[in-house]
């Protein structure tokens, strides 16, 4: 199905099952652990062998020799493979570091060999056998001091350029009464999703199957073939449960490969996780920023110039971290520029954890928005409504397909009673300076074709089958919800298969394009089977109508386990996109407001209060939407106050590589949070008419709490996390 | 239940018992005392009940419980987040009391009682835990859930036993069960789909409903 005008009415707005609060149709199976991850399948005829993997203990250099001979020889072990037995390998799509092969060392903790035995004790006692001569060679660690060497990098097809000016910011910001110039740097960030990389690999002569951990099948499908030199068409991968992703799932790692490498070589099938420990520096991560910012505005409060520069490093053949893309999007301004630079580290790859580019872009300008606001006197609400736009800054002629930031700000405001947010250090509650803060939540619509297959059977039973992949955002249900609305079903009637290369390919996982795109590949099958089910029953397909298990053209009604006949039917297609994301940009807005409380002895910030508002469109599911979006307020509040990989500078590594030195948010950190919708449709961005809220819901969430803390404070932190060290100094004395 | 009142001990009988640890954990002991050279003298036969069932195995001393758990005996609802506990997705209840599988050997329970998510309840046949967890949405990816459901159902005996936590403000009252309580209480297990607020109202609503 190709999607290029806006969508009329279609059955999907009978909202009978899609939008309503259904909860998970996979909720039993998690709930009593009865859902099998990668590293959980298991054929009781199968001798699994266990693969542990070697990290590189250097950051950059060579491999001179790796001695394997007491690994060998350890009890258990069935066959050690280095990373120089291997040679080099081909680089899968999507990787910028080489996940395994050769004697190159391009970052710390990146695969090097993988020990298999019978046992994972084994593996593992093993594995710290292996004896490694490197040749150590100077890396660059460090983005502050890198920073001046960083270059404009060539544009990527398809990607936003690095730099973009419209009309003449800098004769515009220098007659501009009001003016801002700031810098904020955000750290190095960790998916941390809970379960690790994990891959079971199982050769049948040249066929290969893969139990995997991944978000998109068939990009991990491409660039495993491409590493291993075997035919995409020999490989069969399968993903129906993901403990978690955020971008850290999205390419091919180093488990995957490890376990094809291992099941060859010791001729059984081979289980290979990620230790803990190894996934900071071994897998990607979001990278740095170093952004600054600045900002003209007239008295009347209306932005004249707005400017936005940004760098961050990566391995070389790495990309930008986009933290200035929203930029000019958002806000309103006629002399506006962007420029990102990137600089040479050699860390591990940096690369896309949920809302790459917003995430860390909104964290520094929703501060500098606060900023320029109080230097105008302005509520920092007002100020945001004020500067609105309905029209893409950079080309007026192009409009939003839907816009509601203002609406989201209103709702807002008045709900988390936006009013009581006094001057900066004016509130206190005994030992809590008090503070309220808010913060822009956008973050744009991906639109990614999305196939799928849809079965009905002699019994009425739908089944749904596409590589499509839940990583927790609720897309088995989603998709239910989908295929029963559109066959006129109750959602028992409706099984889902997802996460299987057999199956049509997806949108996947990420960008918070699944949702959307996914079900509209549902939406375009099912139209398919309707179509297939008329056909055979000889009903005129425009009149058809399917509703409480039948299929009806004027008088006449057949059931659909009827209809279906004894071989039952398939409807398969793809959803495709025209240019309705070129006319229109397509984008999701929110409004992020916090309560903070600043212990006025230790600088202690806590978390008191947390509302999101978003205008996303259609909300197919408000409990996993909900889900989402909570998840995301508090990733953004480990963002705001924790979260950061230490960099070793020295020897190229992130110190702080586990759940106990890298700090996300747990029970104690946060209160209960509120949500609101906006009731909207956005007919521009698919037959659905939803769009994301995965991403948005992260989106702004730190800089509303750093604004908070300034409300609360006086002190005003442009450096992440906000640590108490950043606050103790210019805290008012206590006695 | 016997954990609970064993918790009832004063700081002093702690510190006795946990010396004695060494001393009665026999079977331990024993194969750590065996020179080492051949490979299947690091094994130990055990026996202890999961789930109601009585399990025997033979076991590298090694293996936690987790792993005999995971790998031995396939119950694989109970997962590894870390292996280091700091993240509680193994988190099981032996002998009533929550602990991190990851952390503990199996041949440290031979004899005990060991509940994991699975003992808890199967689809169709809910724990009120899981249950809740289902109604109010308490999880996302489901890869912490088994461990917070674990979690909860002893959180909640460990406030009824009247055990204070961090938060506890009046340790001569009975503890309440505030979301004070709960979040302190249950910040052993991490959930970075962040449902933390969702798990709240489930735990609250488990609470209410118990007698």
């Amino acid at each position: 199905m190709q999607f290029d005008t806006p969508a009329a009415t279609n059955p999907i707005d009978q909202l009978k099952v899609v939008g309503r609060p259904i909860h998970r149709i996979d909720g039993q199976l998690k709930t009593t652990g009865r859902a099998m991850y990668a590293y959980e399948w298991h054929d009781p005829n199968t001798p699994y062998a266990y693969g542990y993997p070697v990290g590189a203990a250097i950051a950059k250099g060579r491999i001179k020799s790796i001695d394997v001979s007491a690994a060998k020889k350890a009890p258990g072990v069935l066959a050690v493979v280095t990373t120089l037995d291997v040679g080099e390998l081909k680089k899968g799509q999507f990787n910028t570091a080489k996940l395994f092969g050769g004697d190159r060392v391009q970052h710390y903790h990146q695969a090097i060999a993988v020990v298999v035995a019978q046992t994972f004790e084994q593996a593992r006692a093993a594995a710290a056998l292996v004896r490694v001569d490197y040749v150590v060679e100077k890396g660059a660690f460090d983005l502050e001091k890198a920073k001046d060497s960083a270059i404009e990098p060539a544009a990527k097809p398809g990607e936003a350029p690095p730099d973009t000016a419209v009309g003449d910011f800098d004769a515009a910001f220098a007659s501009a009464p009001v003016t801002l110039d700031e810098t904020y740097t955000t750290p190095d960030q960790s998916h941390c999703m809970m379960e690790p990389h994990a891959s079971i690999a199982a050769w049948n002569g040249d066929k290969l199957t893969v139990w995997t951990s991944s978000q998109m099948i068939d990009w991990w499908r491409s660039d495993l073939a491409t590493t291993l030199g075997i035919d995409k068409e020999k490989l069969h991968l399968m993903s129906p449960f993901i403990g978690g992703g955020f971008g850290g799932k999205l390419f091919l790692r180093a488990d995957a490969v490890l376990a094809a490498f291992g099941a060859k070589a010791a001729g059984r099938p081979v289980k290979v996780a990620l230790p803990r420990p190894l996934m900071a520096n071994n897998t990607t991560h979001r990278p740095a920023t170093i952004q600054r910012i600045r900002i003209g505005a007239g008295r009347d409060g209306r932005i004249a110039a707005i400017a936005h520069e940004s760098w961050s490093g990566d391995l070389p053949g790495g990309g930008l971290e986009t933290a200035v893309n929203q930029t000019r999007l958002l806000y309103a301004g006629a002399h506006r520029m962007t420029a990102m630079r990137l600089a040479t580290l050699d860390l591990a790859e940096g690369n896309a954890m949920r809302a790459p580019g917003e995430a860390p872009g909104l964290m520094a300008l929703e501060i500098a928005i606060d900023e320029i606001a109080e230097k105008l006197d302005m509520d920092p609400v007002q100020f945001r409504i004020l500067n609105d736009t309905q029209v893409d800054p950079e080309n007026p002629k192009r409009p939003f397909s839907h816009r509601n930031l203002i609406g989201c700000l209103e709702v807002g405001a008045e709900r988390f009673g936006w009013s009581q947010r006094g001057r900066p250090g004016a509130r206190r509650d005994g030992n809590w300076l008090i503070g309220l803060g808010v913060a822009a939540a956008f973050r744009n619509n991906l639109l990614i074709p999305s196939g799928a297959r849809v079965r009905l059977d002699r019994e009425g039973i739908v089944t749904v089958e596409t590589d499509m992949t839940d990583i927790g955002t609720g897309s088995y249900t989603i998709i239910a919800q989908t295929a029963a609305e559109m066959l006129g079903l109750p959602i028992e009637k409706v099984a889902v298969h997802l996460g299987d290369s057999h199956f049509p390919v997806s949108a996947g996982s990420g960008g918070q394009f699944g949702g959307n795109c996914s079900t509209a590949g549902v939406y375009a099958a099912c139209v398919k089977l309707r179509e297939a089910i008329a056909q055979k029953l000889g009903f005129n397909s425009d009149d058809v109508v399917f509703e409480n298990g039948e299929v009806r053209s004027g008088n006449r009604s057949v059931r659909l386990a009827e209809a279906a006949g004894s071989d039952g039917l398939v409807g398969e297609d793809t959803i495709q996109w025209g240019d309705l994301s070129e006319t229109h940009q397509q984008s999701t807005f929110g409004a992020h407001f916090v309560e903070v409380g600043v212990d006025v002895a230790t600088g202690e910030s806590r978390i008191r209060r947390m509302l999101a508002v978003c205008a996303a469109g259609r909300i197919l599911n408000p409990i996993t939407a909900r889900s989402q979006v909570i998840g995301a307020m508090t990733m953004g509040v480990g963002g705001a106050l924790s979260e950061e990989l230490a960099v070793d500078t020295r020897s190229g590594f992130f110190v702080n590589h586990d759940l106990a030195g890298y700090e996300v948010p747990v029970h104690a950190d946060i209160p209960h949070q509120e949500v609101i919708f906006m009731d909207e449709t956005d007919p521009m961005s698919s037959p659905m008419k939803a769009k994301g809220v995965g991403e948005l819901g992260l989106c702004g969430v730190s800089a509303a709490i750093a604004n908070a803390i300034y409300n609360a404070t006086g002190i005003r932190v442009r450096h992440y996390p906000i640590t108490l060290d950043k606050l103790i100094g210019g805290l008012p004395d206590v006695a | 239940m016997q954990s609970l009142i064993q918790l009832e001990i004063s700081r002093r009988d702690l510190l006795i018992s946990s010396a004695a640890t060494v001393a009665v954990s026999g079977v331990a002991a024993e194969a750590a005392a065996q020179s080492p050279g051949n490979a299947m003298t690091y094994t130990t036969k055990i026996s202890f009940t999961i789930n109601g069932e009585i399990r025997d195995l033979d076991v590298d001393n090694r293996v936690t419980l987790l792993d005999v758990l995971r790998e031995h005996l396939h119950l694989t609802g109970t997962k590894k987040g870390c292996d280091h506990g700091q993240c509680g997705a193994c988190t099981v209840l032996v002998a009533g009391r929550r602990i991190n599988s990851c952390l503990t050997l199996a041949v440290m329970h031979e004899g005990e009682q060991i509940t994991t998510i699975e003992g808890l309840g199967e689809p169709g046949n809910l724990h009120p835990m899981q249950a809740a967890f289902v109604k109010h949405d308490g999880f996302q990816c489901g890869y912490c859930t088994p461990g917070q459901i674990c979690s909860s159902v002893a959180v909640l005996e460990e406030i009824k036993a009247d055990i204070p936590s961090h938060v506890t403000g009046d340790l001569t009252t009975q503890v309440q069960l505030t979301p004070g309580e709960i979040r302190e209480r249950m910040s052993g297990n991490i959930c970075r789909c962040g449902a933390y607020s969702n798990i709240v109202d489930a735990i609250t609503e488990v609470a209410g409903t118990k007698t």
